[in-house]
């Protein structure tokens, strides 16, 4: 408890000493650096809470009379551990990085102001607090959104941003008071040992999901994320896809399965099918996408749908009293949201070499990277494999998990679950399998190929800093994905502190297998499937170079006997994403295409335009955007009244809410 | 039982059986590639060429020196040695001739369909890798394909797990060689999903033609266009394996008869053993004979195609979560 304290206190003088020293090499060494050792010790006191008995502190600071409480219990301790490691990770890769910043005044005082905020929130024991560490992340992440606020697009997103932040935090703050006015206190105590029954359980449920779904990126709440994660430096751009959206997943499994303490089934079912249809829809628009960090971002939001299955899922067994089947989904959960933590900053961080190295995000002006950032490259191979859910690394691995939760028990009494089960298991099958198409194309057309602009041609390997970074991320994939059981261990005590059941031990198993229920009905082990392939690999190349043939003569490519120098012959990221544009763009997107072929003996080129809807966008926040326009065009007129007509407004809004007051008793 | 019960007097054997099971495997994959090719030409009144003209294909591919591209990077001359592995790993996992073989726990159903799709997408990276047109075209295509055939495989496994009540392959094929199944309508239904997705998996017609050489119609060969030599070999190896892999699953899921039980001694893995050539010939026979009476889709229409084996695998789970009886 007291390191994690003094991480907080660290990190807000950090940025103390940032705002002195911006201006100097040293701040960025200085700051980075302090963020670097201070998230370290965050990670080791996370990893420590989650097996020791919950620590509280009552701070006399904050609101009169009720002070600041904060607590470190398992299930905190595992959010800061992924806060710690996420952080560690963004500030030894912004060692390197934010040496390229143009304008390092404008990152380095936020920078730690946004850890910090995130730590709190995690930290929290009642609502003040939690939500101060909430708005604290929301506005410095925004501070840190609108860092290249010269680029109008940027500012576009940080408003955007902005506007959906407040909504959530706002949402939240009503879900609090509802909570608070069934025991009497914003304690989270008070509100555990009071905790909501009925309709008033099924608002503060609802407004939960809304208000922690739009920090996180659920659709339909999920616009602001694909503008407002790629517009922030890398770095930051990795810490909020990888660990900000985990504050708010935080944020919901406390609300509902502590402070609530489980969920109907009608609301599992929502969260079942939100969360498949968000997985979905994230990564079509990934797919979709050309700016690469964008396509993260929505990937991003995939991933998100993923963890919101499991949860569901979990509430849905939960609800159902199956504790072994509630205890392996918030397991899967977890473990998915670990995951998603490491192998997005790796792609973020592999995304902001590529910026530095040639200054675009567009992967249809990149290509070829592999040769000239070998490094880098083979790094992202690995984040790219991880997040497409391959074995043996560690998304696999959490997938697999849910799958096996999917399968439990498909005899729930509720016809909602009995439906929203198999299909949210069905979206995630399809999401899996779009998101492997989405990153063999994000890689295929970025570092592999040949290079479409001359900034490719002449792109240089990045720094050592972010390269070490890069590198420790991608072991950390593999890691995860063939010691699944250390995860799964370590998350145990504060699984069954939610669900009031635990897993077996995974690690006495011999060879270190994972098997979930029982290893008659499925047993994954990663590290021998890691073992097998790598070593059937190498053994045949061995034996073949040895036995058979080992000569390579290089030659032009052979396409058939057409090569053509031109690099615009290559497939583009949006050739590539055609098939599948076709095939689900016209319901998700509405897409057509319409192609104008000239007549023979015309000289003029045949054009094919290509037309995409963000469906969402344009039937839910155009006309949203436009009735708040129209509603303020009216009162506009109310700017220029008289100080007689103002008076006799408030008059009249006094009379208006004595009648309520009258009418209400 | 995982490993650990494994250690002690049975060790060797099971050994013996694991490694036998992945050499068996190894070495039939091309012939059942020979068998259906044979098939089919006899079906069009040619004479075909010899069973195991595969083999002697590898042999010359071996022998060669390899071509590679200029501008190939190490991902291109890795990849062909990464499908290998993937697809062999995948098909040690399959119970073919016995069940419980040593290392079958270490991956159920899901893993293999995972080991499936690290080698495709190993694959279409090599296809991207060199930056031809002819790469990008059918690694797009191919990716297309493996969004629905992914999903409707992991529906597929979804709705035998549920009704065997385990994800890995030999509890599945112990439980539908007891006999206790009977007849289910979800089973059909996945039945007729998993043959329209190992059409599509293996890039046979209709949805692929594998000796197709006309370039627009290319999926499969068109991404490993710029392979030759030993680089072929192994891609050429691990597609015959693969079809294995996925006749073995069918065979192992919809008709384990005779299948033998690890331990069961080497005249009752023998046993088993005929037994599976025997269908695995069934099968090559009956794929051969498909292959010949229908035309290729245009592949736009594969969609379509696969789509009705996502569906097919999607009412088929939903049924068992309606109800156990279906």
């Amino acid at each position: 408890m007291t390191i994690v304290l003094t991480v907080i206190l660290g990190l807000v003088v950090l940025a103390i000493l940032g705002v002195a020293t911006s201006r100097l090499q040293a701040g960025r060494v200085l700051v980075y650096g302090g963020c670097l050792i201070l998230c370290l010790a965050l990670l080791v006191a996370g990893i420590e809470a989650l097996s020791a008995a919950p620590a509280r502190l009552a701070l006399p600071i904050g609101l009169p009379m009720t002070g600041t409480s904060l607590r470190l219990d398992p299930l905190s301790g595992f959010f800061l551990a992924l806060t710690g490691l996420g952080g560690a990770g963004a500030s030894l890769f912004a060692l390197g990085y934010g040496r390229h910043e143009e304008e390092p005044w404008r990152v380095l005082s936020f920078y730690p102001l946004f850890l910090a905020g995130m730590t709190l929130a995690i930290l929290a024991d009642d609502a003040f607090a939690f939500l101060f560490g909430w708005e604290a992340m929301s506005l410095a992440s925004w501070a840190l959104v609108m860092t290249h606020h010269h680029d109008h697009e940027n500012a576009r997103a940080a408003f955007i941003y902005l506007l959906m932040a407040v909504f959530s935090g706002l949402t939240l703050l009503l879900g609090f008071g509802v909570l608070a006015a069934g025991g009497g206190g914003y304690g989270f105590d008070a509100i555990r040992a009071h905790p909501p029954t009925g309709g008033v359980a099924a608002t503060v449920l609802v407004i939960a999901l809304i208000g922690a779904g739009a920090k996180a990126g659920l659709m339909p709440l999920h616009v602001w994320l694909p503008l407002a994660h790629p517009a922030a430096p890398s770095h930051v751009s990795a810490l909020m896809s990888g660990v900000m959206t985990k504050v708010a997943i935080y944020g919901f499994i406390r609300i509902v399965f502590d402070l609530v303490g489980g969920a109907p089934a009608w609301f599992a079912a929502v969260v079942l099918v939100v969360g498949g249809i968000t997985a979905v829809m994230g990564v079509l628009h990934a797919m979709m996408e050309r700016d690469l960090k964008r396509l993260l971002a929505y990937s991003t939001v995939e991933n998100i749908g993923i963890i919101f299955v499991a949860l569901g899922l979990s509430l849905a067994f939960k609800a159902n009293g199956v504790t072994a089947g509630a205890t392996l989904a918030l397991t899967a959960a977890l473990f998915h949201a670990l995951n998603h933590t490491v192998f997005k900053s790796l792609l973020f961080f592999g995304a902001g070499a590529v910026l530095h190295a040639t200054g675009e995000r567009n992967m249809e002006k990149l290509g070829g990277l592999i040769h000239r950032m070998p490094r880098s490259s083979a790094a992202m191979l690995v984040g790219c494999l991880a997040i497409a859910a391959l074995p043996p690394l560690n998304g696999f691995a959490s997938e697999w998990l849910l799958f096996q939760a999917i399968l439990l028990r498909p005899d729930l009494p509720q016809w909602g679950l009995k439906f929203s089960i198999p299909v949210a298991g069905a979206l995630l099958a399809l999401a899996a399998a779009l998101a492997g198409a989405c990153f063999v194309r994000a890689y295929g057309i970025i570092w592999l190929g040949r290079p479409r602009t001359t900034a490719a041609e002449q792109a240089r390997e990045t720094d050592l800093f972010s390269v070490i970074a890069m590198m420790i991320f991608a072991a950390l994939c593999l890691l995860g994905g063939i010691l699944p059981g250390v995860v799964i261990d370590a998350v145990a005590p504060l699984v069954q502190g939610l669900t009031g059941a635990r897993m077996e031990r995974q690690l006495q198993d011999a060879w270190l297998t994972v098997a979930p229920i029982s290893t008659a009905r499925s047993s994954y082990n990663g590290l021998l499937i890691f073992l097998f392939v790598l070593g059937s690999a190498s053994l045949t190349a061995f034996a073949v170079h040895r036995l058979a043939s080992r000569g390579v003569r290089k030659a032009p490519p052979w396409d058939c006997g057409f090569p053509d120098p031109s690099t615009a012959t290559q497939y583009t990221g949006d050739s590539f994403a055609q098939p599948v544009r076709r095939v689900f763009g016209a319901i998700v997107f509405r897409s057509h295409e319409t192609v104008d072929m000239p007549e023979p003996g015309d000289n003029r080129p045949a054009r094919m335009t290509k037309v995409t809807h963000d469906v969402v966008w344009e039937t839910l926040y155009e006309p949203l955007a436009g009735l708040v326009l129209w509603i303020g065009t009216v009162m506009n007129r109310m700017q220029f009244l008289t100080i007689r007509r103002y008076l006799s407004f408030v008059f009249a809004a006094l009379i208006v809410l004595l009648v309520a007051l009258a009418v209400g008793q | 039982m995982t490993g650990g019960t494994m250690i002690g007097g049975t060790m060797i054997p099971d050994l013996i059986a694991q490694l036998a099971q992945m050499a068996v495997v190894l070495a039939l994959a091309p012939l059942l590639t020979g068998l259906v090719r044979k098939v089919k030409a006899r079906i069009q009144r040619r004479r075909g060429p010899p069973l195991i003209q595969p083999y002697r294909d590898l042999k010359r591919l071996l022998a060669k020196e390899a071509v590679v591209a200029e501008n190939a990077s190490w991902l291109f001359r890795v990849a062909p040695y990464v499908i290998f592995a993937c697809t062999w790993v995948a098909a040690a996992l399959v119970p073919t001739f016995a069940t419980n073989l040593m290392f079958s726990w270490s991956g159920d159903l899901i893993v293999i369909t995972a080991l499936l799709a690290s080698a495709r997408v190993a694959q279409a990276l090599a296809g991207l890798d060199v930056g031809t047109s002819f790469g990008g075209i059918g690694a797009s295509r191919d990716v297309m394909f493996a969004t629905l055939a992914e999903p409707a495989m992991v529906m597929i496994v979804f709705c035998v797990a549920l009704i065997a009540g385990s994800t890995k392959l030999s509890t599945i094929a112990e439980y539908m060689a007891s006999g206790q199944v009977g007849l289910r309508v979800s089973l059909a239904l996945a039945l007729v999903a998993l043959l329209i997705v190992a059409l599509a998996e293996n890039a046979r017609i209709p949805v692929d033609n594998p000796a197709t050489h006309l370039e627009l119609t290319m999926v499969h060969e068109a991404m490993v266009l710029e392979y030759s030599g030993r680089h072929l070999a192994m891609i050429d190896l691990a597609a015959s394996l693969k079809l294995l892999v996925y006749v073995s699953v069918i065979i192992c899921i919809f008709l384990p008869f005779g299948i033998a039980v690890s331990g069961a001694g080497p005249l009752a893995y023998l046993a088993g053993g005929g037994a599976w050539a025997v269908k695995l010939a069934a099968g090559g026979i009956v794929l051969g004979i498909f292959e010949m009476s229908i035309a290729k889709m245009r592949v736009f229409r594969v969609p379509n195609f696969l789509g009705a084996a996502l569906m097919l695998a999607l009412l088929g789970l939903l049924l068992l979560f309606v109800s156990r009886g279906m």
